[in-house]
């Protein structure tokens, strides 16, 4: 594999998001490099999610440009949007599978959409997906009929359908056990490693966040701005932190 | 992703010989894999070669490898279950991280058990399954219709979870809210029944009878059936919908962990509102549709208003609206039953809420129809 851990896959600028009037957040600019893991933080209520529907194109921001590679995303159209979407994979926080579709044909619908892939060809590569998130021979269940946890993987399987540059995570280890929490954890290090795949993440596990994190920036509820900005195992050791953004990577500890 | 830029094969390729007298098979694959690209040919020539009786042993290698993604990783899994299922020697020579993804992705499934078998799918199984289905469907309806009693029963003892505020609000929703919809259709209704009589009874210059026709029509069946037809589809189907929706995001269920019977919560009030307000909606659809008939008797036909309201009142009999009501109360019970019954027993996906709806419509209309059938023969043979 090659690595060019210079290219920068998205570039923030000056982001302002939130809702009709209400500003959640201010002047939030980072940049996610290739092969970079990269973590949103903060508390509830202080817009994560909302800077990530923002990263997604499903919002716009109140004011801010957003790059990826050379695209300006929230500048040209929807389909210049939908065009930049496809090289990304998103795993939505309660997994959001297709409740009348089984596992198989969940991620098979994107490669039937996007590819020119047989159908028995389309298949082999869902099943290998759903292998890679641990769910092998699940692949003709229906997500009503499998835990909470595993249409979590479910979902991370079919992110991983057409085997994104760039993968959104909302929420990926909540609500999953600790043994599955840290093979979530170490698939997304082998998927950084071998397909060089970016990631976005929106966590509050903090084991998890010291594992993996290469990167992070920590939004403040209070002054509605980036307060910290570099890889969490540093920030949490670094006196120099802001109190807000230690007390959160040390569970209230400071 | 990037590619190398001294690419040496812009596709995807595999060489494949064998050594050692034919029994070991040397793989090596290189080049660019990317999804969506079709197979190398030479790929299909490897899985050949593995059905090779001679080959006993196989050896995977990456030579030149520049840039690959996950449909690689496809092909040598199936490279390798090939090989696994003839009991072949497997031995990779390949890079660390595809050699940690493939191991994942051979991992054995949780359980051998797991994988759910393909069902039958064919004419007479589907036949068959259905006949044996039909049965068991209807003792679960009488077991619904059970569970209705008794907690119209804990009802009656003051035990009942039902809200008032439950209540009051779907009798506003389906019998006040559905009014502008009553009143188009019964008018409309009653015009037409006015211009159909028209048509016929002037050739025996008996114009005036319109009004009795219209009058018995409306009265008797046709306003109880305008209500029921807009109704199933109205109110049948939001029942269905709310009841089947809140069952996939499992509020039913937690209705009764809390120990609150969901028939008491969401199927009752539905029950008694519909069931009250179905004959009132009739008595308005009636009116409504004389009144249709009465615009058209007056202004296009001349007749005095006077005389037609006359009319309407000397040729139909009280007991007319008596009947009418026995429908309406009847298609209101049927309707709320449909509706209720399909959504509460509703599968837990998207797909079966939309079934569910359709099927709820569905059944209302054809319980509406058959209850009509029942109605008036068992009129026609008391004389009613």
């Amino acid at each position: 594999m090659l690595q060019q851990e210079c290219e920068v896959r998205i570039c923030a600028r000056d982001l302002q998001v939130g809702f009709d009037g209400r500003v959640l957040m201010r002047h939030v600019s980072f940049d996610v490099r290739a092969g970079e893991i990269f973590c949103i933080m903060g508390v509830s209520g202080s817009g994560k999610s909302s800077l990530l529907r923002v990263l997604m194109g499903l919002k716009a921001p109140q004011a801010g440009r957003i790059f990826y590679g050379d695209t300006d995303f929230w500048g040209g159209d929807q389909e210049a949007r939908r065009n930049v979407m496809r090289h990304a994979g998103v795993l939505f926080q309660g997994g959001a599978l297709w409740s009348s579709m089984t596992l198989a044909e969940n991620v098979g619908l994107l490669l039937q959409q996007y590819t020119d892939m047989e159908e028995q060809e389309i298949r082999e590569h869902a099943l290998l997906k759903l292998a890679l998130a641990g769910l092998a021979g699940f692949e003709d269940y229906y997500p009503s009929e499998i835990s909470g946890g595993m249409r979590k993987r479910a979902g991370l399987a079919r992110a991983l359908a057409l085997d994104p540059r760039i993968l959104f995570l909302d929420e990926p280890s909540a609500g999953l056990d600790p043994v599955s929490g840290r093979m979530l954890d170490d698939l997304i290090l082998e998927l950084r490693e071998t397909l060089n795949t970016s990631f976005v993440i929106v966590s509050h596990e903090l084991q998890s966040i010291f594992a993996i994190a290469d990167n992070s920036v920590y939004l403040d509820v209070q002054s509605r701005s980036v307060t910290a900005v570099g890889r969490p195992a540093d920030l949490a050791r670094d006196p120099e932190t802001e109190v807000n953004a230690r007390r959160f990577l040390t569970r209230g500890k400071v | 992703m990037q590619s190398n830029p001294q690419e040496v094969a812009a596709h995807a390729s595999v060489q494949a010989e064998t050594r050692k007298q034919g029994r070991l098979l040397h793989v090596s694959v290189c080049g660019l894999w990317r999804m969506g690209d079709s197979l190398p040919a030479e790929a299909h020539f490897v899985l050949q070669c593995l059905t090779d009786a001679r080959v006993r042993e196989l050896s995977l290698n990456a030579d030149d490898l520049h840039h690959w993604d996950t449909s690689l990783l496809v092909f040598l899994v199936r490279v390798i279950r090939t090989a696994r299922k003839r009991g072949l020697t497997v031995s990779l020579n390949l890079p660390e991280g595809l050699t940690r993804l493939l191991s994942l992705a051979l991992s054995a499934p949780a359980g051998a058990d797991v994988v759910r078998r393909q069902t039958d799918e064919t004419f007479l199984s589907t036949l068959g399954g259905r006949a044996l289905a039909l049965l068991p469907d209807i003792a679960d309806f009488f077991y619904f219709l059970g569970e209705i009693v008794a907690s119209f029963q804990r009802l009656i003892l003051g035990q009942s979870h039902m809200r008032l505020q439950d209540l009051m609000a779907i009798v506003y929703e389906c019998g006040v809210r559905a009014l502008p919809i009553i009143s188009l259709t019964s008018l409309l209704f009653g015009l037409i029944l006015a211009f159909v009589g028209w048509v016929q009874l002037t050739q025996f210059g008996a114009q005036v009878y319109v009004a009795g026709l219209v009058g018995i029509g409306m009265l008797r069946i046709m306003g109880a059936m305008m209500v029921g037809v807009v109704m199933s589809g109205r109110v049948g189907a939001a029942y269905a919908a709310l009841t089947g929706t809140m069952r996939v995001n499992e509020e039913v269920d937690a209705l009764s962990a809390a120990g609150i019977y969901p028939v008491d919560f969401l199927v009752l009030p539905r029950v008694l509102a519909l069931t009250a307000m179905t004959p009132l909606l009739t008595l308005y659809a009636d009116i409504m549709g004389i009144a249709g008939g009465y615009l058209v008797g007056v202004t296009m036909m001349g007749l005095n208003p006077y005389e037609y309201l006359n009319a309407t009142v000397q040729m139909t009999p009280f007991r007319h609206v008596l009947v009418g009501l026995v429908y309406g109360t009847f298609f209101g019970v049927i309707i709320a039953l449909s509706g209720c019954f399909h959504g509460m027993r509703c599968g837990r996906s998207a797909g079966a809420v939309g079934l569910a709806v359709t099927t709820a419509v569905v059944h209302a209309l054809v319980g509406i129809i058959l209850a009509t059938a029942v109605i008036t023969v068992v009129c026609t043979v008391l004389g009613v």
